[in-house]
């Protein structure tokens, strides 16, 4: 779990390492780049309102990809914008997150087929780190892929590749189901 | 028009409408189509089209001052492409028409009514981009939605997707 959630007892005094504190900081303060492109990017933004309220994760809409580490890619990706995805994530400093929001970002969604203007899946431009499922999908699951990125952030340590933070992730990945059943078990005990 | 049929209020309307414009230009459209949903006739000779946009527009019993919609059509049976164009007269009369134009499957040019409604601006652009007709007399004739570089015209009958666009596979 947190950091902080541990406790700071013994005269404010914590010991842990480096790695802890960097991905700890990173973490708490994931901005994303604020673009949406179709109706996922209505999802997105009730999920940055007051209901749903991102900001008590850090999680903060920019205005541009250079102050940005994440960018959710909200919706379908035509064509024509696909390019302009391109730049966009090349302008983004690394180390950045690509969180793929909805099936039309995912795999071309209903488009799929008959679309001949649409991206079939924005995996094909650029290399996305979490998928989340739904057309669109509701605030929940968002946050719910965004804590996965947030995890994913917790794998790394320097010196190890995103590839294998990505393969740690899947190894050690927390089971949420059962973090709700213990707290649950908690509050009965 | 056929002679004896009952037509209801708003075709009759359009009837009357449409017997103005057959007594101006004559043999230059088709006969009426009393079409209870959209009644609609279509310009023959294409070279008018312009005029009798103009004529509807402007004579004082006509006023079709509202182009409500204008679609692009893809007739792959007749080997020809056209538009149907849905005119209104808002605030002023009741009479609705659609008009049809058609043009050759290839390479071919419809006047532009651009100047009568600028409504038609962008739907001609549409049109073009989505069915590939030349638009004569368009002050600004570009794709609207497309890539400028896009291959083909999406919404003919017989296209097919392009295998890859700047290096992207399209195809699932």
């Amino acid at each position: 779990m947190g950091l902080l959630d541990a406790g700071i007892k013994n005269h404010n005094v914590l010991v842990t390492s480096v790695d802890n504190v960097l991905n700890w900081a990173r973490l708490s303060s994931l901005w994303p780049m604020g673009f949406g492109l179709a109706c996922c990017a209505i999802e997105m933004m009730a999920t940055n309102a007051s209901n749903y309220d991102l900001e008590r994760f850090g999680i903060f809409p920019r205005s541009s990809p250079r102050q940005s580490d994440l960018m959710i890619v909200a919706g379908t990706v035509t064509m024509k914008m696909a390019e302009r995805v391109i730049r966009l994530y090349e302008q983004m400093p690394e180390p950045r997150y690509v969180l793929s929001m909805g099936s039309c970002s995912n795999c071309g969604g209903p488009y799929w087929e008959h679309g001949y203007h649409v991206l079939k899946g924005v995996d094909r431009i650029i290399p996305v780190d979490v998928y989340v499922p739904g057309c669109p999908p509701r605030p929940e699951s968002l946050i719910g892929g965004l804590m996965k990125v947030q995890e994913l952030i917790r794998m790394e340590q320097i010196g190890i590749s995103r590839a294998d933070a990505l393969k740690k992730l899947a190894e050690k990945s927390v089971d949420p189901q059962f973090v709700i059943e213990r707290e649950r078990k908690a509050v009965e005990a | 028009m056929e002679e004896g049929k009952v037509f209801s209020q708003s075709v009759e309307q359009s009837a009357a409408a449409y017997a103005i414009i057959h007594e101006k230009f004559g043999s230059a459209v088709s006969a009426f189509d009393a079409n209870e949903t959209m009644p609609f006739f279509e310009v023959l000779d294409v070279s008018l089209w312009r005029d009798i946009a103009l004529f509807m527009r402007d004579h004082a019993k006509l006023r079709f001052n509202y182009m409500a919609c204008m679609t692009g059509m893809d007739y792959q049976a007749e080997e020809k492409l056209g538009i149907v164009c849905n005119l209104e007269s808002l605030s002023l009369f009741n009479h609705r028409l659609a008009v049809k134009v058609k043009c050759a499957r290839d390479g071919g040019f419809i006047p532009s009514v651009a100047c009568v409604w600028h409504t038609a601006n962008w739907h001609e652009r549409e049109a073009y981009d989505m069915f590939g007709m030349l638009f004569t007399g368009h002050p600004d004739f570009r794709r609207i939605l497309c890539p400028d570089d896009w291959e083909g015209f999406p919404l003919r009958k017989d296209y097919k997707v392009q295998e890859s666009y700047h290096g992207i596979k399209v195809p699932y």
